[in-house]
């Protein structure tokens, strides 16, 4: 999975690493000062944290999959929670629908309990 | 008594300026570029960068850069939309991808805020490389207004005044 994260380069860029806590897939964000957004709070960029859940649902669909080809976001829908502060951000995602041509998946990001979430996502991405 | 809105923002109306990205960190990152604001609407550019790519084999930009764009240039057109100035938080962004960005070149994302209620914006995308009428991405967003205590990031465009104060 580590070499996927290394031939994304869009991964390398946001520095998301890819962990197995207890099996399951588990993306983290590491927190740097390059992916504030209001640096007044601050809080990270919510075009970060759509993009790293994106990027969690790609990676959880490519490990479930094992497929090497990239599937294509079709749509994809982020509902924001709270502001994410200067801290890391994990995040895990669900696959709802694992069709023939389509993939359906959910994703929740948080950052020091899983259960106060900073963001959920939904794609639908073409397989 | 005139009916003509105000915008706390009109006085940076136009062309881009540098300045208006760079107190934000990611923004500077991305390399992402204010083209142009208006009344309720903004116009930003992601140049194309090797580092920014999600498909290895088709050389295309990760829709996760997009959404950032997408979410950037909506923050600012709802900035753009506001009478005061306050702080501005997402709520919600959809973002449809209609076809693939083609790899090598710039990106656009142009977003108009169509409607602003005391404390909702919404605001509706559309991503292209040259035309608004080819578009490879659209997108839809919701975006809390007096988000949050801290200053909206572009009063210090307009010299902290607060354009629709009375």
């Amino acid at each position: 999975m580590s070499e996927i994260v290394d031939a994304i380069p869009y991964a390398r860029f946001l520095g998301v690493v890819v962990e197995r806590p207890a099996g399951a897939l588990e993306c983290l964000l590491p927190f740097r000062e390059e992916i504030i957004g209001n640096p007044n709070l601050p809080a990270i960029h919510g075009g970060v944290l759509g993009a790293f859940l994106e990027l969690t649902a790609l990676l959880h669909l490519l490990d479930e999959g094992g497929t090497d080809r990239v599937p294509k976001p079709i749509t994809f829908s982020v509902d924001y929670l709270r502001s994410a502060g200067p801290a890391n951000t994990r995040a895990r995602a669900e696959i709802f629908k694992l069709g023939r041509r389509i993939a359906n998946v959910r994703v929740v990001a948080w950052q020091d309990d899983p259960s106060k979430p900073v963001a959920a996502g939904n794609g639908k991405f073409l397989l | 008594m005139s009916t003509e809105r105000k915008y706390a923002l009109a006085s940076i109306f136009g062309p881009g300026r540098s300045e208006m990205i760079s107190y934000t960190p990611h923004a500077r990152h991305l390399g992402l570029r204010v083209v142009e604001t208006g009344p309720a609407f903004a116009v930003m550019a992601l140049p194309y960068r090797e580092e920014l790519i999600g498909d290895p084999v088709r050389k295309v930009v990760f829709g996760g850069a997009i959404t950032t764009l997408i979410d950037h240039a909506s923050g600012l057109a709802v900035a753009c939309a506001l009478e005061e100035l306050t702080a501005v938080a997402t709520i919600d962004l959809r973002v449809d991808y209609l076809r693939a960005a083609r790899p090598g070149v710039e990106l656009f994302a142009r977003s108009e805020c169509y409607r602003v209620t005391r404390n909702v914006a919404f605001v509706r995308v559309f991503a292209y490389e040259t035309s608004t009428e080819d578009s490879f991405a659209s997108a839809l967003g919701a975006f809390m207004i007096g988000a949050n205590r801290s200053d909206s990031s572009f009063e210090r465009f307009v010299g902290g005044k607060r354009g629709g104060a009375a």
